[in-house]
C-alpha cells in the first residue's frame, strides 16, 4: 500500500500541531503576567519609531541591498562543491561554471549602470 | 564511499533549448547595452534588437521541425509540438515587441525592461512547450510568469496597473504552490518526475511508462497529483472555477501585455496540457477526462455569460479568453490527432486574433489607457473606418463566423470531439458559442451604429501599431480562407510518445 509510506507525515503533522497549540496554550494559561514599560517596548529591532505611520512611504533600501546580497551569496555557494568537485566535472564543468558566472556577472554590469548599489540618489 | 566515479558526463544536445537560449541571451545583451550606453528618447535600436532576437530564435526553432526525440537526459522534448508552438509563440513575441514600441512612446514609459522582459516571457513560455519533465515545467511556468508579473504593472503611474499585478502575483503564487503539491505527490506515486521516463520502468522511471510497464494496480495517488497539477495549469489557462484572476489583469495590464498574456500564456499552458494528457498520461484517459469535462463546460458557459454584463472593453475580452479556454478544452478532451492538431491551430489563431484587437484597443484608449470603455468606442467607425473594420474582423474570429479564422479553429477543435464521441460536449460549445457571439455583435453595434462623442480627442496611431493591425488582420481573414498550409504544419506537430511496448509511435488513436 503505498500511502502507508506516507503515515509517518501525517503523524508528525498531528504532532507538531499539538506540539505547538499545547505549547502557547499551556504559556498563557501558567505563565505570570507582570507587565513593564521595558517590557512593552519593541525587542532589538531598532529605533523606537517616533509615531505610526502606515500610510507613509519610505525607503526600501535595506530590502534592495538584502536581495543583491542574496543573488551574490548564492553565487558563493554554488562555486564551493564547483571548486571541491573540479577534477571529475572537467570540461563540463568549468563551461556550466562559466555560464552560469557570465550571467551574474551581467545581472551584476546591470545593477551598477543602473544606480542600485547607490546608497544616495 | 567515493561518490565521484559514479559522476558520468550528461550528454549535452542544445539544439531543443537553442531558441530559449537566444532568447535569454538577447534579453541579456538589452539590459546591459542600454543600462551602460542608453541615451536619449529615441531608443529604437531596443524593439530592433528585440525583434532580431525573436525572428532567430523562430528561425532555431523550425530547424528542429522534423525531431522526435527526448533531450538534454530526458528533460527536453523535440519534437513537433514544440517546434509548431515555438514559432508561434515567437509571432506573438514580435507582435508584442513591435506594438509595445508605439505603446511605450506614445506614454512616454519606454525602457528596456520591457523588451527584455518580454524576451525573457517567451523564452519561458517556449521551455513550458518542451519540457518533458515536471521540474522543468515548472521552471518555465515561473520564468514566464515572474516577467509578467513586472510587465502587468510597467504602467508605474497608473494605480490601476499596479492592482492588477498585485491580484495576479499573489493569486498565481496560490497556484504554483498547487502545481507544486502536485509535483511532489507525482514523484511519492512514480518515483520520478518525468513525463516519459527511459526505456526500463524500473532504472528510469516516469509517468508514460509507469503506467504501461509497471504492473500495479494502484494509481490513486498518480491521480490525486494529475488533480493537483491541472489546478496549477487551471490558473494559467484561466479555466473556471481558476479564472478570477484573469479580468482583474487583464484590466489594469498595458494593452499589448494584456494581449501577449491572452496569447502566449494559454498556448504555453495548453501546449503543456496536451503533453502531460494526451501523451503522458494518455492510458488514464478514463480517469481525467470526466474532470477536464467539467472544466471544460464550466469554463464554455461562465466565461460566455459573465462577458455579456461587461462595460469595459478590456474585461470583456478577459471573459472572452476565459471562454475560448472552454473550447479548447474540448481538443485536449477529444486526446485524438485531430484534438491536438485543431487545439494548435485554435492557439495559433486566436492568439494572432486577441492581439490584434488589444492592438486596436491600445490605440484608441489614447494616453494613460483612459478610454477603454464599451461607450468610449461609439461610433468610432466614422472617425476610423480602418481600425473600426480591423477590430470588427477580429471580434468576427473570435465569434467563430465563417471566413475568418476562428470559424476554422472551432470546426477542428469541435470535429475531433465528435470523433471521440463526445457530442453532449460539443452542443454546450456551440450553444455558448451563440451565446458569445451577442457580446461581440454588441461591441460592433456601438462601433458601428451610434454616435461618436463630440469630445473624444483626436487618436494618434503610430506606423507600427498600425502594422502589428494590418498583420494580425490578414493572418486573421487568409488562415480564415485558406487554413490547410497552417491545419498541416498542426497535424505534423506531433507530440512525442513512447511505451515500452511501441516504441516511439505517434499518439495512439482516440476512443
Amino acid at each position: 500500500m503505498i500511502l502507508g509510506d506516507y503515515l509517518p507525515i501525517l503523524f508528525l503533522i498531528i504532532l507538531s500541531t499539538l506540539f505547538a497549540g499545547g505549547s502557547i496554550y499551556a504559556s498563557s494559561k501558567v505563565a505570570p503576567k507582570r507587565s513593564t514599560r521595558a517590557k512593552r517596548l519593541p525587542y532589538e529591532c531598532g529605533i523606537v519609531p517616533e509615531k505610526e505611520s502606515e500610510r507613509e512611504r519610505f525607503p526600501v533600501k535595506f530590502y534592495l541591498v538584502a536581495m543583491l546580497f542574496i543573488i551574490f551569496d548564492i553565487e558563493t555557494v554554488f562555486m564551493y562543491p564547483w571548486a571541491v568537485a573540479f577534477d571529475e566535472l572537467q570540461l563540463f564543468g568549468l563551461v556550466e561554471m562559466v555560464a552560469f558566472i557570465v550571467i551574474l556577472l551581467a545581472a551584476y554590469a546591470y545593477v551598477w549602470k543602473r544606480g542600485g548599489l547607490e546608497w544616495v540618489e | 564511499m567515493n561518490l565521484a566515479q559514479e559522476f558520468s558526463q550528461p550528454e549535452v544536445q542544445l539544439g531543443g533549448i537553442a531558441p530559449e537560449l537566444l532568447l535569454v541571451g538577447v534579453a541579456l545583451i538589452i539590459l546591459v547595452v542600454d543600462a551602460s550606453f542608453g541615451r536619449g528618447d529615441n531608443r529604437w535600436y531596443l524593439a530592433g534588437l528585440s525583434a532580431l532576437g525573436l525572428a532567430g530564435a523562430a528561425a532555431l526553432a523550425i530547424m528542429t521541425w522534423g525531431d522526435n526525440e527526448l533531450q538534454l537526459s530526458n528533460m527536453i522534448a523535440a519534437d513537433g509540438l514544440a517546434a509548431f508552438s515555438k514559432v508561434s509563440l515567437a509571432a506573438f513575441g514580435l507582435l508584442t515587441v513591435l506594438l509595445g514600441r508605439d505603446y511605450l512612446a506614445r506614454d512616454k514609459i519606454e525602457e528596456s525592461e520591457f523588451y527584455a522582459l518580454v524576451l525573457f516571457a517567451v523564452a519561458g513560455m517556449m521551455l513550458m512547450t518542451a519540457a518533458a519533465d515536471l521540474i522543468v515545467m515548472f521552471l518555465a511556468l515561473e520564468t514566464f510568469s515572474v516577467s509578467l508579473y513586472v510587465l502587468v504593472a510597467f504602467r508605474r503611474a497608473s494605480l490601476a496597473s499596479h492592482e492588477s499585478a498585485m491580484k495576479y502575483f499573489l493569486l498565481g503564487a496560490f497556484s504554483s504552490a498547487f502545481f507544486l503539491l502536485g509535483i511532489a505527490l507525482t514523484y511519492g506515486a512514480i518515483g520520478s518526475t518525468n513525463l516519459y521516463g527511459g526505456a526500463d520502468p524500473v532504472a528510469e522511471p516516469g509517468i508514460a511508462n509507469f503506467i504501461t510497464g509497471t504492473p500495479t494496480d494502484d494509481l490513486s495517488l498518480l491521480i490525486v497529483a494529475t488533480g493537483f497539477l491541472v489546478i496549477g495549469l487551471g490558473f494559467k489557462i484561466a479555466a473556471v472555477p481558476f479564472h478570477m484572476w484573469t479580468p482583474d489583469a487583464y484590466q489594469g495590464a498595458p494593452s499589448p501585455i494584456t494581449g501577449f498574456m491572452a496569447a502566449g500564456t494559454k498556448f504555453a499552458a495548453f501546449a503543456a496540457l496536451l503533453r502531460l494528457f494526451d501523451a503522458s498520461l494518455f492510458p488514464l484517459r478514463s480517469e481525467w477526462r470526466p474532470l477536464l469535462i467539467v472544466l471544460a463546460v464550466a469554463t464554455m458557459i461562465a466565461g460566455s455569460v459573465l462577458a455579456i454584463v461587461q462595460e469595459d472593453l478590456k474585461r470583456l475580452l478577459a471573459y472572452s479568453s476565459i471562454a475560448h479556454a472552454g473550447f479548447v478544452l474540448t481538443g485536449v478532451i477529444a486526446a485524438n490527432d485531430r484534438g491536438v492538431s485543431g487545439a494548435l491551430f485554435y492557439l495559433a489563431t486566436y492568439g494572432v486574433a486577441v492581439l490584434g484587437a488589444f492592438a486596436v484597443i491600445s490605440l484608441v484608449a489614447g494616453r494613460d489607457e483612459e478610454r477603454v470603455l464599451l461607450a468610449d468606442h461609439r461610433g468610432l467607425f466614422y472617425e476610423h473606418p480602418l481600425l473600426t473594420t480591423a477590430l470588427t474582423l477580429f471580434l468576427l474570429s473570435l465569434a467563430g463566423v465563417p471566413v475568418t479564422s476562428g470559424f476554422v479553429g472551432k470546426l477542428v477543435v469541435f470535429g475531433a470531439a465528435v470523433e471521440a464521441g463526445y457530442t453532449w460536449v460539443v452542443v454546450v460549445g456551440v450553444l455558448t458559442s451563440a451565446i458569445a457571439a451577442f457580446f461581440y455583435l454588441k461591441v460592433m453595434a456601438t462601433m458601428f451604429l451610434q454616435e461618436r462623442d463630440p469630445d473624444a480627442p483626436a487618436l494618434p496611431v503610430g506606423r507600427l501599431a498600425s502594422g502589428v493591425v494590418a498583420v494580425a488582420a490578414v493572418a486573421t481573414i487568409g488562415f480564415g480562407l485558406a487554413w490547410s498550409p497552417l491545419i498541416n504544419a498542426a497535424e505534423s506537430a506531433t507530440i512525442f510518445f513512447q511505451s515500452p511496448q511501441e516504441q516511439s509511435a505517434p499518439i495512439p488513436p482516440g476512443g
